[in-house]
């Protein structure tokens, strides 16, 4: 474990950006995850666009792709929520605080009002949304449910694709581990402690699946 | 089975005695449905994303409205350019008060005005124009792309400054928004000269910002001379009266939908400037025009919890009865008038037995943004002193800190002209039952005994509390519809803000008609399609809505019956419900089911009417409450870990159990962040300017700040003199002692009085040192 957070460190002294650092969603997250993005950092990739040019972006969101031509400055969660008209994401803050807007990026919850959507060119997204298998829940959305883990619901899409990340790294997670996986994304109306409820219950549904 | 049963209704469900058409029904003696917990109604929406928020909408030919404000706290608009920012890509159109439809008068409490674009901005966020663009991104090139010429003028957002000679003046009347306001009963002078003990203390409270997920916003539509507005509200009929007022137009023209909405707290009761613009931006693009607040501007322009600075003097004696209480406090709604000091004192007026209690309440303007109500407001910053010093009192005369709040329960209403009696009070078992299940006497015992020489100090506390509404009333229309099929649907004009309206309402008709809930479709929140209901606030959506609710049910009961009655010549008072049969309880050869009642077939639906009766007279109905919870301080750094929390509530009836204890852990999820954590910080010697504009710099709790561990005692004492489903409010008691029950953990823990939230841990640390240095001092007198 300590020689991983070494060798994390040092990529991260190597490549990543203070942008690309924050995009990523809670605390613990952090640790697991912070190789791979830096590996596939796609800022470097990108080609610059002279203010208000249209550039095209292909995004690969819920399994199918599809080709936008936006602005080069537009945000993932923009084109996820005004191109595509999903409702799932939510815009909280812009600004990588609250995680309404949590996606999974290639596997990882990702903030998507922190992600450019050239960023996302090529990667695999993933929206509540795309949790659903037909009209059917999945494990998350099905013990948050249960379990009233949410109050308004705004906040709710996101919380569950933080906790859907989670347990695709860590599918047994301590109550310590799910509040640090959870700690990216904020729920106004405080159901913090059914969402913990809620993650715990996942876990074990998500193996009887 | 389902092929001859419609598959809508509970075989073992006997559905409540049927009142006589005008008489009122009875109390439920018991329930099936009614205190289940049931998972929310629309809880299948909200994990699915499919839930459309007001801030989902997305209409064809849409556009992004956006506003420009005062980045100053106090400043005179001298000339706005807006040429340059005319000719930027996508904008479509740019409104600032010189355009004759934007001469709009915005009028506060007290007759104080101001314009819609106001051209003396008395606080930092103040309107001064805005735009309409093809995307978000181009109205915020457009904003920045405006001129504005300031004349800065000083500020003063000091409350306390405010009041001191030589002030700048905020308005032209001085900075007192009204002159101070007092109550008085029995004389505290003759109190205090009856009490073993008196202790006097400030305290101040920080002001506190609600923050909700979904930002502070609509999407505004016009049809020629009809406007449509989706807005994220907690009550779609104050929003429809307000527009209609401010732009003159017919009610009926006017419609506003906002059947899901993310967070208000208070925050989004009222219709925001915002709402207009988007209006007049529509109305002059001739296009629909979304305009929501961004993250930042709802921390300068969507309202706050008043900052308050508090003195409590109470008098005691030795058996615990209390002789007097003389509270002051001076607070600010900022720059209008906005009830800055609203509710501070009506824990210290109503919540204990005193004969002599005095308050005196200073309003104070700065300038700073107009405070909103805010989760019971008021209440809060009064328990923060109030409930301190009852702990304070009970140590200084020896006694349990419990005891002393039981010695001291009342019997009626003392701060009611009148006095009239509680309708029901469980203050008592609240603190009983709580202490009970909290394991109160023996955490008290362990602490007592345990070893002090560790780093990391455990501590209790407890803390009660009541709260000024909570009855509900009328007025309150419901239409309950059922279908020829057996299915029903329920029109009601009230949102579900969170707290899980629809849910219960849902229950209520399920133990009414024996309909499963989740076949129970719900209409709410639209002001063309349901029925008027005043906003969801006051935590008295519940007991105003469920009446009605149980009403209409009733009411289509009765015309079902009566049908049936006709068919199976029988009398309508004998006929009862089960399992969606109606069967005689004379003659058990007599039944018909639901959908073979021929007249609902010829008439294709029964409609049932409800409304929301008048409150008893001469009766207060308030809720209650009492907390307790245990934390652990490190001595050495002041850092405080919440261990666990218990609120043991007198909400009258429990009606969804489920939605009630996320409302408790909610309620006290948000003290915790107003007692550990919230400052709006202002740059109070300089600019004046917000500091702590953002959840980075204003924090509220997270995962990490909360106890898993949250226990809800519910005291389930059914209020049937209140109204039919013997409710009362939760959501606002839940989060009045909150604060004050880990302030008094956290003298358990340490023997530090809290001042002022919010508790950091440099603030206890050097309290801590403080208290060390004193110690040592009297160690070396000695």
């Amino acid at each position: 474990m300590e020689e991983d957070q070494k060798e994390n460190n040092g990529q991260r002294r190597k490549g990543i950006s203070r942008r690309g650092f924050i995009q990523l969603v809670g605390a613990g997250a952090i640790a697991t995850t912070l190789g791979d993005v830096s590996k596939s950092s796609p800022v470097e990739a990108a080609e610059a666009a002279e203010k208000g040019e249209m550039v095209h972006v292909s995004l690969q969101v819920n399994g199918r792709r599809h080709r936008f031509k936006v602005e080069s400055r537009w945000t993932l969660l923009d084109v996820l929520r005004e191109k595509l008209g999903l409702t799932g994401p939510k815009l909280g803050c812009g600004r990588g605080e609250c995680g309404a807007c949590t996606v999974l990026i290639d596997g990882q919850p990702r903030y998507a009002c922190l992600t450019l959507a050239l960023e996302a060119e090529g990667k695999a997204i993933l929206t509540v949304e795309g949790l659903l298998r037909d009209d059917e829940l999945g494990p998350v959305q099905k013990a948050f449910w249960d379990n009233d883990a949410m109050q308004c619901g705004y906040c709710t899409p996101g919380q569950i694709m933080a906790a859907e990340g989670m347990l695709r790294v860590n599918p047994n997670p301590s109550l310590d581990e799910i509040r640090k996986g959870m700690s990216g994304n904020l729920c106004r109306c405080g159901s913090y402690a059914h969402i913990f409820k809620a993650v715990e219950q996942a876990a074990k549904l998500k193996q009887t699946v | 089975m389902s092929q001859q049963n419609p598959p809508f209704y509970s075989d073992e469900q006997t559905v409540p005695e049927t009142p006589d058409p005008g008489s009122a029904p009875k109390s439920w003696s018991r329930t099936s449905m009614v205190g289940r917990r049931q998972p929310r109604v629309d809880g299948y929406e909200l994990v699915s994303g499919k839930a459309v928020f007001p801030s989902d909408i997305s209409l064809p030919g849409m556009l992004y409205g956006s506003v420009l404000r005062s980045p100053h706290p106090n400043a005179i608009v001298k000339n706005l350019d807006t040429r340059a920012a005319e000719q930027m890509p996508g904008v479509r159109a740019i409104l600032t008060g010189k355009n004759p439809e934007a001469n709009i008068v915005w009028s506060y409490p007290g007759d104080v005005k101001s314009m819609l674009f106001e051209s003396h901005c008395r606080f930092e966020g103040e309107a001064i124009a805005a735009v309409a663009a093809e995307n978000s991104y181009q109205a915020g090139d457009a904003l920045r792309a405006i001129k504005v010429e300031f004349e800065v003028l000083p500020a003063t957002v000091d409350e306390l400054k405010a009041l001191q000679a030589g002030a700048p003046r905020i308005h032209d009347g001085g900075n007192r928004t009204k002159p101070p306001e007092s109550y008085q009963r029995g004389e505290v002078s003759r109190g205090f000269t009856q009490a073993d003990v008196i202790l006097e203390h400030t305290y101040r409270t920080e002001c506190e910002i609600h923050t909700p997920l979904e930002r502070h916003g609509c999407v505004a539509k016009w049809n020629r001379d009809r406007l449509t507005v989706w807005q994220s509200t907690q009550g779609v009929y104050r929003i429809q009266s307000q527009v209609s007022s401010i732009l003159g137009m017919p009610l009926s023209k006017v419609r506003i939908i906002g059947q899901y909405m993310g967070g208000g707290f208070g925050s989004k009761l009222q219709a925001d400037k915002e709402t207009i613009i988007a209006a007049l931006l529509a109305k002059k693009t001739g296009r629909p025009v979304k305009l929501f607040m961004s993250r930042e501007e709802t921390f300068i322009a969507a309202g706050n919890r008043p900052p308050t600075n508090m003195r409590l003097k109470a008098g005691v004696k030795k058996d615990g009865t209390l002789t007097a209480l003389d509270f002051t406090c001076v607070a600010t709604g900022g720059a209008y008038p906005a009830g800055g000091t609203s509710g501070v004192d009506w824990q210290i007026k109503d919540l204990y037995q005193c004969p002599n209690v005095r308050t005196e309440l200073s309003d104070v303007y700065t300038n700073a943004c107009p405070s909103r109500p805010f989760r019971a407001p008021g209440h809060p910053q009064g328990s923060w002193a109030l409930e301190q010093m009852m702990d304070a009192l009970a140590e200084e005369i020896g006694m349990d800190p419990v005891a002393l709040r039981l010695k001291n329960i009342p019997a009626v209403s003392q701060a009611r002209s009148g006095n009239p009696p509680y309708t029901s009070t469980g203050l008592r078992q609240c603190l009983i039952e709580g202490a009970k299940s909290f394991g109160w006497r023996e955490a008290r015992r362990a602490i007592a005994s345990s070893d002090k020489d560790r780093n990391w100090r455990k501590g209790v506390g407890v803390a009660s509390g009541t709260w000024v509404a909570g009855a509900g009333g009328p007025p309150s229309t419901i239409i309950v519809k059922l279908f020829p099929d057996g299915s029903v649907n329920l029109n009601m004009g009230a949102s579900d803000i969170g707290t899980g309206t629809r849910t219960v309402m849902a229950l209520v008709v399920s133990e009414e008609l024996g309909v499963r809930p989740d076949l129970i479709d719900i209409d709410n929140a639209d002001t063309a399609t349901t029925q008027y209901a005043t906003p969801s606030g006051g935590s008295k959506t519940v007991p105003t809505e469920s009446p009605a609710v149980r009403a209409a049910a009733i009411h289509v009961k009765q015309q079902l019956l009566a049908m049936a009655a006709e068919e199976l010549k029988e009398k309508a008072a004998s006929l009862t419900m089960k399992g969606g049969t109606i069967l005689s309880l004379n003659d058990p050869s007599k039944k018909i089911k639901v959908t073979d009642v021929a007249g609902l077939k010829k008439q294709g639906i029964i409609v049932g009417i409800g409304y929301r009766n008048p409150n008893p007279a001469n009766r207060a109905t308030n809720p209650f409450a009492a907390q307790f919870c245990e934390v652990e301080v490190n001595i050495k750094t002041g850092e405080v870990r919440i261990l666990r929390f218990l609120s043991a509530n007198d909400s009258g009836r429990v009606m969804s159990r489920l939605t009630y204890d996320s409302q408790v852990i909610g309620g006290i999820t948000m003290g915790i962040g107003f007692a550990m954590m919230e400052a709006r910080i202002l740059d109070r010697n300089q600019t004046g300017k917000i500091v702590s504009g953002n959840w980075h710099d204003y924090k509220i709790p997270t995962a990490m700040d909360v106890p898993a561990d949250i226990v809800s005692v519910p005291i389930d004492l059914p209020d049937n003199e209140a109204n039919t489903t013997g409710a009362k409010g939760l959501g606002e008691p839940v989060t009045i002692p909150t604060a004050a029950v880990i302030a008094n953990a956290i003298y358990n823990a340490t023997g530090i009085r809290l001042a002022s939230t919010p508790v950091s841990p440099v603030m206890l640390r050097r309290a801590l040192a403080a208290k060390a240095k004193e110690t040592s001092q009297k160690d070396e007198l000695k």
